[in-house]
């Protein structure tokens, strides 16, 4: 039987009927064609499915949809704004810091995390944020230049 | 030194953008209307007859609009090497590991697809299982393939001068053995694929995969679908790494499928099946005698491997030729002898994973010149650097350097990573090693025996607009082959990059062998230089014609055209394009014409503005038995310094710092030249350090996710220092050869020989777990004492 649930998602707020056991991933990609999530474990241990759950990255894949109840999700799709891309995207596209791009949604969103809570990471910290997001192609170096590049830009505005 | 425009900079990817917004639709991304779900049905045990299968439950079951196994599939068999077509789709005498395919359903939804599955009955009767190659090989094994005794899947012998006489002639021989165990590409996005069959008999496969062209042979032989009738469409591609590069049982069943339903189907793998799959790195046995003169001339190699396959061929016959002949180079060994012996073993097939068959033959190789090195008391530097290779040589077995950076690379890294000031100056637990590799530039020869090109484009020009259209069925992985080749189309053009579209990744557009044997850059590059070049003559030509000028005299740079003598008045031209413009606030202007209006002109004297190009290797190679495998029009080449640490008292091994040259000839994007580097380098790292597939003793993975298999996190990889090291290849285009594969070479071994600099005890075994290690200092110092 499904439950009714209200979760508001990327600033629109949705009033759905849910499967209890459907998974945030499933329901975001599967209902809502919001396919910039990626599924490449199901079972959390890769971070392709990192999304902003009330400001906190996490795997949406581990996550059932009625534990979003009430709450505002971000995903890849809400970041960029009215002027194009988040500062964020745009220092990934030009650091080279995009490869494959399966881990880019996951890895952009915990940046986007981690430079709200510590604007000013150095290298070390960066590193250790996105510890959870596996990345099997850039061998995460320019990945770390592109979320340092975007701290400086965004302490710049 | 030739100026370019567009070529040996950084330029930011064009798929990039898309990534970045979630834009980008990877195959589980899709959805058609109508569309069903399809599920495999693995054996659960390693060796198994198949008494009967009884699918009529699973049919009834509502939702369930078709199951299928060998009786709907039929038993054409199928593999990648011809020499070795080993597989059907589905297993109809017996399955022959965990994993082994079975049946598949279509359904209306993935739930009714697994309910469905389990209402499958498939009678077994267990056979005896081989997991070892020791196991398959002994005497009265069980036989995994009829045709293929002692479980042998492919034997090699080839001997190159005279070994056993140079032996004679050497001061110092070493014997040594090493083991690696068998990897997964682990790319982050699993296999899946869409399967479209219309009515019309036409089949549309959208799949991820890095070889749109094998995929579409292998479809239509198995099924028996007109192969002009399957087009393999590529979509995103979320990696492969050598896993996605032949037909998949999970295209075919797609494909059946949506044959018989009349409606798209999906097939996507769960990350399990991902692992079942297998067609990763095989487990390779070397034991390698090397014989050198005590001036550290290198005389002679005496090489057998073992490898273990699993259950069907797939790449394995390149795969045991590889790791024999990729030895050859890139040092000068006159004298080689190889035996290579891949055997058969009741586990999923290992295939083609990054640097194919040279990774662990090379782990144990450089490791040997370290050894060597210390026991004649030279610098392990000066060794290499004494018989390095240089361009013109040639190997024993007949592979052409045509360019070859070695030297430089090799001074490169000593240089940046501060080596003299560092190796035996370090302190106990602190070790810094290095070594070196080489790797094709694509294969020489496609899987199949054919007088196929290798690669083709089309370059057509809009009519308006001067945007260049650049069709190829190339494949783009996520390794930047899209922006590569567009930037190949731009330079030979004289377009700017912002004027390039890439489509890709589909066999409508021509014939492109992929992504794999890192061929790309060299041979889709080299037909898409050409097309550029054979549509900027026609727009040279029509503006010649125009302006009564001889071609020669006309340039086109930067999306302008340039004229080299003087000043020439194309007024009229700039105005007959502003008048059939009229209204738009975009006029060309200034001292320029502009590519647009050229193509334009070109358009309209001679109608659509198309050029072609193709590529195909000159014949390469020797005339023995498996000369093909290892030719190339060129090779890549690297060495690495490595730094680490090592608790003594855990065998805990951290990389400090890598620091890498790799020369790819030309580097046509600087910045993707670099993350294949270091992606690379972050695969060797985590293949030396942690991966390891493993399984019972009832032949199922006990780890076959990512948290188990441990593949390297942004915490495991140190940062790299790149150093990109230019030969100019004169078989490349603009001298452009491989950096994908050739990069992770040097890395496993500089790793032992940095780790035996810290501890002073020799692994000889992958992973380096800290066990291993510290039984490795444990023995060394029970030695000593």
């Amino acid at each position: 039987m499904k439950k009714l649930i209200s979760l508001t998602v990327n600033g629109k707020v949705y009033e759905v009927a849910v499967k209890p056991n459907q998974t945030l991933v499933d329901f975001l990609r599967g209902e809502l064609d919001l396919i910039g999530t990626k599924k490449g474990c199901e079972v959390g241990d890769c971070g392709s499915c990192t999304v902003l759950m009330d400001g906190r990255p996490v795997n949406s894949c581990l996550v059932l949809v009625v534990q979003a109840n009430g709450r505002k999700i971000q995903t890849i799709e809400g970041l960029e704004g009215p002027q194009g891309l988040h500062p964020i995207q745009k220092a990934f596209v030009d650091k080279g810091a995009i490869q494959c791009g399966f881990c880019t949604p996951g890895m952009i969103l915990t940046a986007k995390s981690l430079l709200e809570n510590n604007p000013r990471p150095d290298r070390e910290e960066i590193r250790k944020a996105i510890s959870g997001n596996l990345c099997r192609c850039t061998g995460y170096q320019k990945i770390v230049d592109a979320i340092e590049a975007a701290s400086q830009d965004m302490a710049n505005q | 030194m030739k100026d370019y425009s567009v070529i040996n900079q950084r330029a930011p990817r064009l798929d990039a953008p898309d990534k970045a917004t979630g834009r980008a639709r990877y195959v589980d991304d899709l959805t058609l209307p109508g569309m069903l779900y399809g599920a495999i049905l693995h054996s659960p045990l390693p060796h198994a007859k198949i008494l009967n299968i009884d699918t009529s439950k699973a049919a009834r079951l509502p939702g369930v609009k078709a199951v299928v196994t060998a009786k709907e599939a039929g038993l054409v068999k199928y593999g990648v090497s011809p020499a070795r077509y080993d597989e059907t789709l589905f297993c109809y005498d017996k399955v022959r590991y965990v994993g082994d395919e079975v049946a598949a359903v279509a359904a209306v939804d993935m739930e009714t697809a697994q309910e469905a599955l389990s209402l499958i009955e498939v009678d077994y009767e267990e056979l005896p299982a081989v997991f070892t190659i020791e196991e398959a090989m002994a005497e009265g094994a069980p036989v995994i393939h009829e045709d293929f005794p002692r479980n042998i899947c492919a034997e090699v012998h080839q001997e190159f001068g005279h070994v056993e006489a140079a032996f004679k002639e050497c001061d110092l021989i070493r014997t040594d053995k090493f083991i690696n165990k068998r990897q997964e590409s682990a790319a982050l996005e699993p296999h899946g694929c869409i399967a479209d069959y219309d009515y019309l008999g036409n089949l549309t496969l959208y799949t991820s995969t890095q070889t749109p062209h094998y995929v579409m042979r292998t479809v239509a032989m198995v099924l028996g679908i007109p192969v002009g009738k399957v087009r393999v469409v590529k979509p995103y591609v979320g990696g492969g790494f050598g896993s996605k590069a032949e037909g998949t049982p999970a295209e075919m069943s797609a494909a059946l499928l949506s044959r018989l339903t009349g409606k798209p189907v999906k097939v996507v793998y769960g990350r399990e099946e991902v692992f079942m799959h297998g067609r990763s790195r095989h487990q390779f046995i070397h034991e390698m005698t090397l014989g050198v003169k005590k001036d550290g001339t290198l005389m002679a190699l005496k090489h057998k491997c073992y490898l273990d396959g699993g259950a069907y061929t797939s790449f394995g016959i390149a795969t045991v030729y590889y790791a024999g002949s990729m030895l050859g180079g890139p040092y000068k060994l006159p004298n080689m002898k190889y035996d290579g012996y891949r055997v058969y073993t009741n586990k999923p097939a290992c295939g083609a994973q990054r640097g194919h068959g040279a990774v662990a033959a090379r782990a144990l190789f450089e490791q040997q010149l370290d050894i060597i090195a210390e026991e004649l008391g030279i610098d392990p530097i000066e060794l290499r650097l004494k018989n390095v290779m240089s361009r013109g040589d040639v190997t024993c077995n007949e592979l052409n350097m045509s360019s070859l950076g070695m030297k430089e690379c090799i001074e490169a890294v000593r240089e940046g990573s501060q080596w003299s000031k560092k190796k035996g100056k370090l302190p106990k637990g602190k070790g810094i090693g290095m070594a070196c590799g080489f790797f094709v530039s694509g294969a020489g020869y496609p899987i199949y025996r054919s007088e196929t090109y290798h690669s083709t484009a089309t370059i057509k020009l809009s009519e308006d607009g001067g945007t260049v259209n650049l069709y190829t069925a190339s494949a783009e992985i996520g390794q930047g082959s899209d922006t590569v080749l567009a930037m190949i189309a731009a330079e030979a053009l004289g377009v700017r990059l912002t004027d390039v579209k890439v489509y890709s990744g589909d066999t409508e557009f021509g014939v492109d062998l992929g992504a794999y044997s890192s061929r790309q850059t060299l041979m889709s590059g080299h037909a898409v230089k050409e097309a550029a070049e054979a549509a900027r003559k026609q727009v040279v030509e029509s503006v010649a014609d125009e302006l009564g000028l001889s071609p020669e005299d006309i340039d086109v740079r930067e999306g302008k055209v340039i004229f080299k003598n003087g000043d020439v008045d194309f007024t009229p031209i700039r105005e007959r394009y502003i008048k059939e413009h009229r209204g738009w606030t975009d006029h060309p202007k200034g001292p320029y014409l502009t590519f647009r209006e050229a193509a334009r002109l070109a358009y309209l004297k001679k109608g659509v503005i198309v050029g072609t190009g193709k590529y195909k290797p000159p014949k390469l190679g020797g005339g023995f038995k498996g000369a093909a495998v290892g030719t190339s029009p060129a090779y890549g080449c690297s060495a690495e310094v490595v730094e680490v640490t090592v608790d003594l008292e855990t065998g805990h091994v951290v990389i400090d710092d890598m620091t890498d040259a790799h020369d790819c000839g030309f580097a046509i994007n600087r910045t993707s030249v670099e993350g294949q580097m270091q992606g690379s380098l972050s695969m060797g790292l985590g293949e030396a350090l942690f991966e390891e597939v493993k399984f019972d003793r009832n032949g199922r993975i006990l780890n076959p996710n990512l948290s188990e298999y441990k593949i390297p996190t942004s915490l495991d990889v140190p940062e790299i220092k790149t150093i990109i090291v230019e030969s100019n290849e004169p078989n490349g285009p603009f001298g452009a050869k491989e950096v994908g594969e050739g990069a992770i070479m040097p890395t496993i071994p500089a790793i032992l020989n940095a780790v035996y600099d810290a501890v002073g005890a020799r692994v000889f075994e992958l992973p380096l777990l800290p066990e291993r290690v510290y039984m490795a200092i444990k023995q060394k110092r029970q030695y000593k004492e």
